[in-house]
């Protein structure tokens, strides 16, 4: 019987000092004293084991093992593996990656449609503190229609770059001004960082241009997409030879609400939605458009089928309104022709589409890596400048972008050896970043769903307004209340 | 002393049945009971903060009742019957047909194999194909277009008469196996010598159909009409992947388990819990009316009248 008794205790001194260990510095009081009860031996094994993580936390051993890192697709497993080089092999299917010391970053990517990521990354920050240390969120991708969701200084689901120890004002004084804008918290405290500015511009087909204007020559072609009352003149061009000049009415959407004057909800109206006059007027003009002819009729929305076969070789699609990083994942891949067919020109408003943010979750077993590959991905210029080179992304670092626009080497295969980059320095440079909230997302893809019905003339304007205000609260329990502009 | 010795055998039933109580309890009865309890608080998630859980009493029944939820339960009802109608005509003819020893169907099990495999398919799977094969530019508008039956492509998701249809077509296609195969082991059970002796009589098919099989199977048949409304009322998969979650155009397709998943957005417990409790009372609702249209006539009347009747003659004998 007393061995018995025994045992037990040794079972539980040893599971006491595991704890220890992986408690860091803020448990060693709580373990030490409990550990006071039993014998001296003991209690000093439990303290040389916490003083042991608490001195060893600057050296890598004494971090986890699983770097977990959140993301909604691809794109930053491939750039991390691209520019970081830890890493020594990536496994077959994505899902693991090894680096040199033979620690293990896994990749876990839940796809954005349907908040599907963010529910899986809610539940994972949910429990992050009581999570074993290699379950826990070490670094996750943000967009920028939820970004601000993640960045709140109240929830600090997300750490301070600061006390990652990097210092924004040295370390990313190259990234743009307005990207550091975005991945801050109410208080102006970075909490994000990301490695893509993403300014758009218009890609239009070659071919088109060519039989419709006579010319393919971004410079001519600008001239007619310069605004949005020339654009309307194009597009009843177009029309005349059978084109359309885009495909949806989603796709102008961007340009509209990223120049809107006030975010959707604002802090001191927490419970209402505020629709802007600017998307009012995406609204009313793409309305027209499309009872005009201007959009492909069979092109419901973004992201189906649909619509990447408008980005195929038997479209009669004019043009996109695109971001650097659509153009490398949404068009390339669904273009079947010969490269060489599209071209990037001025849109007819700047705007700024997306942006993936890189955010490192609080209670992170590995901060010393994680700061590592946030710098790495989002701070070093010749990182940056690969990406580039590789994915002719349009990457978040002023030296590197203003040499890239003078710089031929950067033209692309894709769009027949121009350099687009001029254009999308000269979008960039116009840009009027929106206020961003929490509700983005929600926001956005509602009301396009909701007025959705009301272009194809399923419901009138009001219906669908009231679609929009049921879909809005349903979807957001604490708004009670939809305010449309006059 | 004599007592004793007979074993009780009782206790080994209990144990041998408590695993199924066990997790039946903690996975099935304490979930139930809490998604009740919730239904009358105010409890969900606003981006990473919890909301509550806070009482609030009936207010969320009583929101749910002022929302839209009668027409998703409308909608929920004409997806099903849309589908569930032919699933049953079409059941019951294969199934009296490949019954009937007359017809000697040849390779019956192929078929029976055949009609049974898209109850394997995935549910989402099965909407996903569906929406690729009658989307704008896919492959039926291609069909439909270059065998000259329509110049523009249809757009079969755009209107509700559309979009309705082919959710009835899926459920249609993915149940009427399972049914089929039901009502033939029902069919089989009914003892040969009634047909025979029907043939003897000089009974013609469809009399045979109307007259005997049909009254034989109605236990099978009830089962299956229970198991098709159940099915009906929690119907989601097929429309939420076919619309991508809107129950487009104008929430014509939302069904009620959709609603509830737009609930489950925001973690919104309490108004999830509230709606799912209006589930439960419908469902048990339902399935009282066709327990009791289905078994609730005997010869004399009705099963209530037959007790009556018997309660009375024991009372006089």
């Amino acid at each position: 019987m007393k061995k018995k008794v025994v045992s037990i205790l040794l079972l539980a001194a040893m599971a006491a000092s595991l704890l220890a260990g992986c408690g860091g510095n803020g448990s060693d009081l709580k373990t030490d004293s409990a550990a006071n009860g039993n014998s001296d031996s003991q209690s000093s094994s439990i303290t040389n084991a916490g003083d042991d993580a608490a001195s060893g936390s600057d050296t890598a051993a004494a971090e986890g093992q699983v770097i977990n890192i959140y993301s909604f697709n691809d794109e930053l497993r491939t750039r991390i593996t691209a520019v970081y080089s830890e890493i020594e092999s990536t496994s077959d299917d994505g899902t693991t990656s090894t680096l040199k010391d033979g620690r293990v970053i896994k990749w876990i990517i839940n796809p954005n449609q349907d908040g599907v990521y963010q529910d899986k990354l809610d539940e994972a920050l949910t429990a992050q503190m009581s999570a074993a240390d290699d379950d826990k969120v070490d670094i996750f991708a943000a967009e920028l229609d939820y970004v601000v969701k993640y960045t709140d200084a109240d929830s600090d689901a997300a750490m301070t770059l600061e006390s990652l120890g990097i210092n924004p004002a040295t370390d990313l004084a190259d990234q743009y001004e307005f990207t550091k804008t975005v991945a801050s918290d109410q208080n102006g405290v970075m909490r994000a960082s990301t490695w893509q500015a993403c300014p758009g511009v218009l890609v239009y087909r070659r071919d088109i241009a060519k039989e419709v204007f006579g010319t393919d020559d971004p410079v001519e072609i600008g001239k007619k997409t310069a605004d949005w009352a020339t654009m309307k003149a194009t597009a009843e061009e177009l029309k005349a030879k059978g084109y359309y000049a885009f495909s949806s009415y989603a796709d102008t959407f961007r340009t509209y609400s990223n120049n809107m004057a006030q975010e959707w909800v604002t802090i001191e109206n927490p419970t209402t939605v505020k629709v802007d006059q600017k998307v009012m007027d995406w609204v009313t003009d793409s309305k027209e458009w499309l009872d005009a002819g201007y959009f492909d009729p069979t092109v419901k929305g973004q992201w189906n089928a649909d619509w990447y076969t408008a980005m195929g070789s038997g479209s009669k699609v004019f043009a996109f309104l695109f971001p650097a990083w659509a153009i490398d994942t949404q068009m390339v891949p669904n273009w079947d022709g010969d490269a060489g067919a599209w071209a990037v020109t001025n849109a007819p408003l700047s705007f700024n589409w997306g942006g993936t943010f890189l955010l490192a979750a609080t209670g992170t077993d590995n901060p010393q890596i994680v700061k590592d590959i946030i710098l790495a991905l989002t701070a070093d210029k010749d990182n940056l400048t690969t990406i580039t080179q590789k994915y002719s992304e349009f990457t978040n670092a002023q030296s590197v972008m203003g040499a890239a626009a003078s710089n031929n080497t950067y033209a692309s295969e894709f769009l027949g050896g121009q350099n687009p980059y001029g254009y999308f320095a000269d979008s960039l440079a116009s840009i009027k970043m929106a206020p961003l909230s929490a509700y983005d997302q929600g926001c956005v893809e509602l009301f396009q769903n909701s007025f959705s019905d009301y272009f194809q003339g399923q419901v009138d304007f009001d219906k669908a307004k009231s679609n929009f205000e049921t879909a809005i609260m349903e979807r957001y329990p604490e708004i009670t209340a939809v305010e449309w502009p006059q | 002393m004599k007592r004793k010795k007979t074993v009780e055998y009782s206790k080994w039933g209990y144990i041998f049945i408590l695993p199924f109580f066990v997790s039946f309890f903690i996975f099935s009865l304490i979930p139930l009971v809490d998604t009740i309890r919730y239904s009358f608080y105010e409890y969900y998630r606003s981006g990473l903060k919890q909301i509550g859980p806070n009482f609030v009493g009936m207010e969320n029944y009583v929101s749910l009742l002022k929302s839209d939820m009668l027409k998703y339960a409308g909608n929920t009802m004409i997806l099903w019957i849309i589908g569930f109608i032919p699933q049953i005509v079409i059941a019951l003819l294969l199934a009296s047909w490949f019954v009937d020893v007359r017809l000697k169907i040849r390779g019956q099990q192929f078929f029976k194999v055949v009609i049974y495999l898209p109850n394997l398919i995935m549910a989402s799977a099965f909407a996903m194909l569906f929406f690729t094969l009658f989307s704008n530019n896919g492959p039926i508008n291609s069909i439909l277009m270059s065998i000259g039956l329509t110049k523009e492509p249809i757009d079969f998701m755009r209107t509700a008469f559309g979009t309705r249809s082919l959710v009835g077509v899926m459920n249609f296609l993915m149940w009427f196996g399972n049914s089929t195969i039901m009502l033939m082991a029902a069919i089989m059970g009914i003892s040969p010598d009634i047909f025979e002796a029907s043939e003897i009589d000089g009974c013609n098919s469809v009399q045979r159909f109307f007259l005997i099989t049909l009254p034989m199977i109605r236990p099978i048949l009830a089962y299956t009409l229970i198991t098709a409304i159940i099915g009906g009322l929690q119907m989601f998969d097929v429309p939420q992947i076919l619309t991508n979650g809107q129950g487009s155009p104008d929430r014509t397709s939302t069904t009620l388990i959709m609603f509830l998943n737009n609930h489950l957005k925001s973690k919104n417990y309490g108004m999830a819990g509230a709606l799912s409790v209006y589930l439960f009372i419908v469902s048990g609702i339902l399935c009282y009316i066709v327990y009791r249209i289905t078994n609730d006539d005997d010869d004399d009347g009705s099963k209530a009248a037959a007790r009556k009747q018997k309660k009375a003659e024991r009372r006089r004998g």
